[in-house]
This record gives C-alpha cells, structure tokens and sequence, in this order.
C-alpha cells in the first residue's frame, strides 16, 4: 500500500512534500519520491491521498 | 562646490550630470519603457510616502527604481487555467516561469550580490513560481535572511490568497509592507471557468465551491491585511469573453475593502506554453481592449498600467530582466555591499525627481490649449526621458496628452521574444501593428528606413528631442503642431 511518483512528470514543486501527513516524502538529489515503508495511501488520515490531491499534474502520484 | 565622488557599479562620478550620464548610460537603469497614472497627484501622501521608490506600485518610481524577484517558492494550492509550470524557456517573460529554483540561503545570497552591484535595487518581492503564502516556510526564511542583512530593502510578496489569511499576522510582524492578491473574479459563476481546483483542507475541490472558497479567503485576506495598515495592491488576468466585463465589479470590491491599486493585466496564451487556456484557444486581448478595460474602471481604484508580467525570477528595472547575469553559478565568492552607493543613487533620484515634476508642470501648463488627446509612443531607458534609440527599444511607453494633462496609459511590447529568429522585417510588421492607433514616436535616434516605413503607416517619428524629459518633448511637439495650423491632435 503506497502511492509512487512518476519522475518524468513532477515538477519539483515540492507541495507533495509538505502535505503528506506521514513524512514519506523527500527530496533526493533531482526528484520527489515516497518512501513506501512510511506511506499509508493516507489511511484514516484523509478521503485522498494527499500527495495526489494536491500535485498540479495528472497522473503523476500514482499507486505503486 | 566639491563633491566627493561616489563609486556606484565600479563608476566614480563626481557631478549629478555625471551621475545621470552613468545611470543611463547602458548601466543598470535601462527600463524598456512605462509608466502609469500613479503619482504623488493622485495618491494621498501616507501611501506614496511609502511607495514612492517602489517600481511595480508607483509608475514614477519605475523609471528609477529596480526590484528582484526570488524564485524559493514552488509549490501551489490552486491550478489556474492560464499557468502551466512545468515548460520554462530561458527567453520566455511570463510570471510562474523561472530557470533556477533558490533555497532560502542561495536566495539571500543572491539578493546580496544583486545589491551589491545594482543600486537601483529597493525592493524584494516572491512571487513563485508556486505561491509565497502557501509555501510559507520557504518565503519566510527568505525574508528573515535579507531583513538582517539588508534592511534597507523593502519586502513584498504575491499570492492568490487561498493561504493568506492564515499568515498576516506574520507578514505584519515581519514588516512587510505591500502584499499582491491576484483576483480574477467575485462572481463564483466566472471563477470556475479560471480555476479548475484548489486544495483546501486536506481535499482537492472544484467547480462553484472552490470558486467559492477560494472568492471568500481572498476578500478575507485583503480585508485583514487592509485593517492591519498593509498596502494590497489587487491583479487580475483580462480574459477576453470570461471576465472583462466583470472586472469593472472586481475593481469595485477590492476598491471598497482597500486595496491602493489595482492591476488589470492581460491574458498570456501562447499554445506553445501549454497551459489550458493556450490549449484551447482562448485568446489574450489586444492592447487597445486591455486599454477599454482599464479606461471602463477609471475612479475606482488607482489602476496600474506599467505592469511587466515579469518572470518570477526577474531582476533589474522593470521592462528589462537581468536574470541571466546573476544566475547562482556567477555569483561572487565574497559579496560586499555597497549601502554607499544605494544612498548616492537615491540622492541623485531625489533631485533628478523634482527636476522632472517642474518640468512637467512646465509642460503641462505649455498645452493648456489642446483638445483632442494624441497618443505618443516613447522610447525610455529609464529616468523618465527620450534615452533610447528606436532600433534597441523592445516596448514602447504609451503616452497621452490633452488639455487635462499628459500621462502614461499603457506600455507595449514590440517583439515576442519566445517565437526567436525573426527577421527585421517581421519586427518591423509587428511594430507597426502595436503601434497602429499611435501618430507619433519619439526616440533618441532612428535610421532612415524604419523612420518611412513608419510614416508609410502614418506614424511620425521624431529623434530631434533626445534626453528631454519625456512631458515636456510631447508639449513641444504638440506646439509646433499647433503652429503647422490647425492639424488635428489625432490622426488614429
Ligand atoms: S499517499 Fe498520503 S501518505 Fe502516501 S505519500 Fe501521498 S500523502 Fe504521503
Ligand atoms: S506535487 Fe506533483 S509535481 Fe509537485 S513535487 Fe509532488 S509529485 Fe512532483
Ligand atoms: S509582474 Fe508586475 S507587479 Fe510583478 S514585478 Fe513585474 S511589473 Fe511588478
């Protein structure tokens, strides 16, 4: 159970990051990327994944 | 009189004249072109006491004053139909786009050098390419880093307000004095054809409702900011179809709750940009609609018009982007400032300020007699005067003068940088459309070809009023108009 980011769409805009409840978001060296070991799906937290809800391009926080 | 010189950009100066000459002299002060309504006459003097050395709020400011953008902002809550954040050209100037994205200490770093070496600078705005407000951490590290260092430069920050009013008591303990909120609609009907979703408590929303939230958080913030003695100014995106003529209701609104100045800009839709409205063939408006525009909401608030829609990364005076020049990897090792000669500068802007108002006033008095308004376009570099040769200038300063006065309405741009490769000819065709309601030009120089390729168009180009303040070049030609007997003031 965890999202994924596709890296040739992200922007690097980084709003993921700060959203996601659990912290499974870095930045490493170019891009974005989730940790699937702290990713919940946002589970119990919210209706949406957070990360998908609020990344400007379509398609790109993906299940994994 | 002896005067010390004063070293500003590495140039020893020792006379105003001289500092004139270095100032425009290719330096840093070489703004394309502008102006606006906005002076000391129509302001009360509070505000323009705290806007006069601002470019982007004053138009008379503009003409001398630099600022700089820092790109540390990049993530957004919201999605406009007109930006598209993931295409960046390095030749493109649309605000959202940016080449390099700055932690807050590379920015600092950055700012410092700029200040260093450009001592027009006086202001420090964030404005994306996401929005400053909602990433907040980022913008407020910023700041804090240029406060301590450079306190002479004044902060400012541009948001779509969706977060705004979740920090103003922040920005007001940061001393932030000027605050942009883009507001493109109040009507929720209109606003869900320009928002296609916001992120709002933990949810992505859409349609009427998040035209809705959104609509309410934004008149929060500039009624919390307002009532807290921070100068807003208002922008908003003329959308030929959707909302031109709801913005004459906008302008009412942001005027009632206090925002100082409002911003009507137009629409940038190049399908090349890909953003939705480029896509889907949703056209910007033409110079003389955004002029009907701004003309429809004169009386209500001061309305800009030397807006540049700068990139999110620029740097310089308006109309210009040094951008390029200070990228991170040109930046110095060690950066001293130069405080010394920032002080100079705006003791020379001083004098040359009051020389230019009596000149206009001259000017002004001069034209008492005329009745029609003439359009004048000019090419300026800045300081407010004929400086420019018409084969450098990428946009012209518009101006009009009757007997009510002369003022700037409207600047336009000549070329389109992003397209590239254009021949002269092309350019010329361009020219000559932009300029198509407009009789004269004046420029410091002109060659020959372009001068009848002008007056083929009925456009009359004058070179003999180089380095005249740009108010009292319009009143002589408008005399020796009148003395060719009787020729009508328009030719449009
Ligand atoms: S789905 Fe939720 S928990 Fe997982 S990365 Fe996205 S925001 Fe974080
Ligand atoms: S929100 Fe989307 S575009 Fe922005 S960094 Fe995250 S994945 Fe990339
Ligand atoms: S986009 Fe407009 S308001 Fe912003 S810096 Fe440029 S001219 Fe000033």
């Amino acid at each position: 159970m965890a999202l994924k980011i596709v890296k040739s769409q992200c922007t690097v805009c980084g709003a993921c990051e700060f959203e996601c409840p659990n912290a499974a978001i870095k930045f490493k060296g170019e891009a974005y990327i989730i940790d699937a070991e702290k990713c919940t799906e946002c589970e119990g937290q919210f209706d949406t994944p957070q990360c998908a809800a609020v990344c400007p391009v379509p398609g790109t926080c993906v299940p994994a | 009189m002896s005067v010390t010189p004063i070293p500003i950009s590495g140039l020893q100066v020792s006379s105003r004249k001289e500092m004139g000459a270095a100032m425009t002299g290719g330096g840093g002060c070489s703004s394309g072109a502008c102006g606006s309504s906005q002076g000391p006459a129509d302001m009360d003097p509070e505000t323009w006491a705290r806007v006069k050395d601002h470019p982007c709020y004053s138009e008379e400011a503009h003409h001398y004053f630099a600022r700089m953008h820092v790109a540390v902002a990049p993530a957004c809550n919201i999605q406009c139909n007109y930006c598209n954040r993931k295409y960046d050209c390095a030749n493109e100037s649309r605000p959202g786009v940016v080449s390099e994205r700055l932690t807050p200490e590379q920015a600092a770093r950055k700012v410092l050098a700029v200040a260093a070496s450009v001592p027009q600078l006086s202001v420090l705005g964030i404005a994306g390419p996401g929005d400053a407000a909602y990433d907040w951490r980022r913008t407020q590290a910023t700041f804090a880093l240029v406060a301590k260092q450079l306190p002479d430069i004044k902060l400012c920050l541009s948001s779509n307000g969706l977060a705004l009013p979740d920090h103003v008591d922040e920005i007001v303990a940061m001393n932030i004095d000027h605050v942009t909120i883009t507001i493109n609609a109040i009507d929720p009907e209109i606003g869900q054809h320009i928002y296609p979703w916001i992120f709002h408590d933990g949810k992505r929303r859409t349609g009427i409702e998040a035209a809705t939230i959104l609509r309410d958080r934004q008149l929060q913030s500039l009624e919390m900011l307002t009532a807290r003695g921070v100068l807003v100014k208002v922008n908003s995106v003329l959308i030929p179809g959707l909302n031109d003529a709801h913005l004459i209701e906008v302008n009412k609104a942001v005027k009632a709750r206090g925002a100082f100045l409002h911003n009507i800009m137009p629409l940038i839709s190049d399908p090349a940009h890909g953003t939705h409205f480029g896509l889907s063939g949703q056209r910007g408006p033409t110079g003389a609609e955004l002029k009907k525009v701004q003309d429809a909401c004169a009386g209500g608030a001061n309305l800009m018009r030397h807006c540049r829609q700068c990139r999110a990364d620029a740097v310089g005076l308006l109309g210009e982007d040094r951008g390029q020049d200070f990228t991170l990897d040109k930046l110095p090792e060690e950066i001293a400032d130069a405080t010394e000669a920032r002080t100079a500068y705006r003791d020379w802007v001083a004098e040359e300020r009051r020389d230019r108002a009596s000149a206009a006033a001259d000017a002004e008095a001069a034209i008492a007699g005329a009745d029609k308004p003439a359009l004048f376009a000019v090419c300026t570099r800045g300081s407010g005067r004929i400086n420019l040769h018409f084969g450098k200038a990428t946009e012209f300063q518009i101006y009009e003068a009757d007997a009510r006065g002369i003022r700037f309405v409207g600047h336009r741009r000549a070329d389109n940088y992003c397209l590239g490769g254009h021949g002269d000819a092309a350019r010329m065709d361009e020219i000559l459309r932009v300029l198509g309601d407009v009789p004269f030009l004046l420029c410091s120089k002109i060659g020959d070809g372009p001068r009848k390729r002008l007056a083929g168009a009925g456009i009359e180009a004058i070179d003999g009023l180089a380095q005249d303040y740009i108010e009292t070049a319009i009143a002589a030609v408008l005399h020796s108009k009148t003395a060719r007997a009787g020729l009508s003031a328009e030719r449009a």
